[in-house]
């Protein structure tokens, strides 16, 4: 690394000299302000006498290891401080989450690079320290020189989290505004890391990042999330955000969350959700939770008996947001009854007008919906099964179980 | 209203564990020594100070539970949060050192209890490293909590164990509730050693962590306060019961010092077989199960406090500081043991005084932790509970600074 950095640990407590070189105090804390530039330093809380002074990055001349020289020296007094991110404040010992390494981590020290603009130098962040180097650096910040520290730890290896992957949790949401704290980076990460990650904070930074993020990111990562942190989450959500992210869930998931939580707030959220989707989650949650009907799901692609390969291809098209994990067709006939299962790949090894009819698996096998959950499991287990159609009590189509559903159903075993 | 009860019984049992846990602990191969020598040199008048002593541990155990279930946050967590990085490093490593002496303290209670067997402790000591290594790296947070739970109930060993000796029940009645002054200094010095023993640093620790991973919210926090209350009420159910076999075999007979808790188990001998192989089953289990959690906790608070990955859902790769600490503890404690000349008294002694300088600070953390706005909200303690917490605290902590001048002396006079 050049001799262009400076950790936070070297930054508090450096001496701030004015123009005629006289030690005005020393540095208390420094701030980013984050509508303004999220990674430059926009001032240095100095304490000087009673008060904090405030220092503008454009009224400092030089920064290094000696000191802080100004080159102007009309300073405020610091007040009102709810628009800046302060380093030691909100940073220093908080966690944040690493968005490349996808985890939890606790802020040790912070690393600033020292850049020219217009002649004179500020401190971009660059780094977020953790892990022992930084420990290090704090243990004997102010003991021994930071020079000496500089040089003894490099026998240690360091490790750092780059500040454009690190993403900081703030619950309270107008200050999540004043920050410009978003939580894009999250949205991208794979739903089941996200529900790691936030497995991980504290129930407050959950609700935080549930509010914060797309309900279709929510949903997806809140399927993923152990029950008892998904009913708290949905708890504490408002109704109407909880209601948003559970309309984007499978309905079989949704019905799942819904039945843990007390029966007034499932109401609620009902209430809020949109007609179509609501009268599905709510018929699956008639079911018995250890039932076929309890572990269903409602979003399949099925088509009349007598449809060929073409009309299959042109269903899948319409129903784009099923493909990742579909792997069977159903065929019913007029009455909605069970009449065929096509695996998704016999598709293209057949002719566009083959009847799909022949391409039905040998032996058809479906469940009724009061069949018990552990017959249910046999049966995938014992004919290797990727999808089990589950009928209503009259013998109509009513869901599908598919080898998720069954692997969620062992894994809480 | 039934299902409404029935509603909040299961929630109970669905967050029964840390509170348990962390009070049985309590009662390792220390405590038991502790109480054994209680009840045999001074019989039945040192029952009167668990009622005092659990009250004390509620207060405490309670503060910590609830902040694990409000702030989601482990103990160290918070006090790095609030108190910065240096002030969490000191604590964390006094925390290890008295943790590593104990961790010794229990392996050496294993092997004591297992010489009345006649099995070496070059056999025993080893094999239970190992188990305890296995136990918590192999496992996940459900089947170690419930291999545990299941430790807990093997506790019931001393009330069998103290119903067969047959002693005094109406003294010991009468005294469970008359509370008794002697200028005595060894009576003085057991009392203090008793509460000294049964509030200790880690505990704080383990127990809000064991609540945080448990998933505890604040929304069940009525039902884990319950479950915490009735923990430490067990520990002293069994504390007396310990003090009552060793009043009515020992103390009956002829009061007098012992040398350990093995040595109490041997006084237990001439009123029955069970109860003597209750007595050391006891033992082996309660040291084998503290030897488990101190180090597991120990790990834990350090890892957390200090920013590394823990927990043992974790594999060794993920978590690799957190692993080698356990395994150091526990490896490092074991191999203590089996060197021929051990001055264990001494290593006991040593970790009481470490104890005795550290609950202090931890307490006061707490208080301070616990009655912060912004971290706690509407959870944090009203007007009158900080009174009782207060005079709580700095009842404990006269005790402690006693017991630290008292456990110098005695190492002085070695």
């Amino acid at each position: 690394m050049p001799e262009n950095y400076m950790f936070l640990t070297e930054l508090l407590g450096l001496k701030v000299y004015d123009l005629k070189r006289r030690r005005i105090g020393r540095v208390r804390d420094a701030a980013l302000v984050p509508l303004v530039d999220p990674v430059r330093v926009d001032r240095f809380l100095v304490g000087g006498g009673w008060a904090w002074l405030t220092v503008r990055h454009d009224q400092v001349a030089s920064i290094s290891l000696d000191g802080i020289y100004l080159r102007d020296e009309n300073l405020t007094p610091h007040h009102g401080d709810e628009y800046m991110l302060r380093m030691v404040r909100d940073l220093l010992d908080q966690q944040v989450i690493d968005a490349q390494g996808r985890k939890v981590v606790r802020v040790t020290d912070i690393t600033f690079e020292i850049r020219q603009e217009n002649g004179h130098d500020v401190l971009w962040v660059s780094d977020v320290d953790i892990g022992v180097r930084s420990i290090f650096r704090r243990l004997f910040q102010g003991v021994l020189p930071p020079r000496w520290i500089r040089k003894a730890q490099v026998i240690i290896p360091p490790s750092s989290i780059r500040w454009e992957f690190c993403n900081i949790v703030e619950p309270d949401p107008q200050r999540r505004l004043r920050l410009n704290i978003t939580h894009q980076a999250l949205e991208n990460l794979h739903p089941a890391d996200l529900a790691d990650i936030v497995e991980e904070l504290s129930p407050e930074d959950r609700e935080a990042i549930f509010e914060t993020i797309a309900s279709d990111a929510a949903a997806d990562a809140l399927s993923e999330v152990e029950p008892e942190i998904q009913t708290s989450i949905l708890e504490s959500l408002e109704t109407e955000k909880a209601a948003d992210i559970v309309e984007e869930m499978a309905p079989d998931e949704a019905a799942d969350v819904l039945a843990e939580l007390e029966d007034e707030k499932s109401a609620e959220i009902l209430d809020e959700m949109e007609t179509e989707t609501k009268t599905e989650v709510s018929e699956l949650l008639e079911y018995d939770e250890d039932t076929a009907g309890g572990m269903m799901n409602t979003e399949y692609v099925s088509l009349h008996a007598n449809a060929k390969v073409n009309d299959a291809v042109a269903a899948l098209k319409g129903h784009e947001e099923l493909l990742e994990s579909l792997n069977t067709l159903l065929l019913v006939d007029a009455d909605e009854r069970l009449a065929g299962a096509v695996p998704v790949a016999r598709l293209f090894v057949a002719g566009g007008d083959t009847p799909l009819k022949e391409l039905s698996v040998e032996r058809l096998l479906s469940v009724r919906v009061d069949e018990k959950q552990a017959r249910v499991t046999e049966l995938f287990d014992k004919y290797n099964l990727l999808t089990l159609p589950v009928l209503d009590e009259e013998g109509k189509l009513a869901g599908v179980i598919t080898a998720d559903d069954i692997i969620s159903v062992l894994r809480q075993k | 209203m039934l299902k409404r009860l029935r509603y909040h019984i299961l929630i109970f049992f669905s967050v029964i564990g840390p509170g348990f846990i962390t009070a049985m602990v309590d009662n390792d191969a220390g405590g038991i020594y502790t109480y054994s020598q209680a009840g045999a040199k001074y019989g039945y008048l040192p029952l009167w100070t668990l009622i005092p002593i659990t009250i004390l541990l509620v207060v405490t155990q309670e503060m910590c539970s609830r902040m694990g279930a409000v702030t989601g946050k482990g103990l160290s967590d918070l006090i790095r949060e609030e108190f910065g990085l240096r002030t969490t490093f000191l604590i964390l490593a006094a925390l290890v050192v008295t943790n590593f002496a104990n961790v010794v303290a229990n392996f050496a209670g294993v092997a004591s209890s297992l010489e009345l067997f006649h099995v070496s402790r070059y056999i025993s000591v080893p094999i239970a490293a190992i188990v305890v290594w296995l136990l918590v790296v192999k496992g996940t947070y459900q089947s170690v909590e419930r291999v545990f739970l299941f430790a807990c109930v093997i506790f019931i060993c001393y009330i069998i164990s103290g119903v067969l000796v047959k002693p005094d029940w109406k003294e010991a009645a009468i005294y469970s509730v008359r509370p008794v002054l002697m200028l005595d200094p060894g009576y003085i010095t057991m009392i203090i050693g008793m509460v000294g023993t049964s509030i200790a640093p880690w505990m704080q620790f383990y127990l809000q962590a064991a609540v945080v991973e448990k998933g505890i919210s604040a929304k069940e926090y009525a039902e884990s306060r319950i479950e915490v209350i009735v923990g430490c009420i067990a520990m002293s159910v069994i504390a007396f019961f310990i003090i009552v076999a060793c009043a009515g075999a020992i103390w009956s007979v002829a009061p007098r010092d012992i040398e350990d808790a093995t040595d109490a188990a041997l006084g237990l001998r001439p009123f029955g077989h069970y109860a003597y192989l209750l007595f050391c089953a006891g033992l082996l289990n309660a040291s084998l199960f503290a030897a488990c959690i101190q180090p597991l906790s120990t790990a834990y608070t350090v890892c957390e406090g200090l920013g590394f990955e823990s927990g043992v859902n974790r594999r060794f790769g993920e978590a690799p500081i957190f692993y080698w600490l356990f395994t150091l503890l526990v490896g490092l404690g074991a191999a203590l043991v089996l060197l021929p000349q051990l001055p264990l008294v001494k290593v006991i002694l040593f970790s009481q005084v470490i104890n005795g300088v550290l609950l202090p600070f931890i307490l006061i953390f707490m208080i301070l932790l616990v009655n912060k706005e912004g971290i706690m909200k509407e959870w944090r303690n009203s007007r009158t509970y900080n009174l009782v917490a207060w005079i709580s605290v700095v009842i404990l902590i006269g005790l402690t600074l006693a017991l630290v001048g008292v456990t110098l002396r005695d190492l002085a006079a070695r």
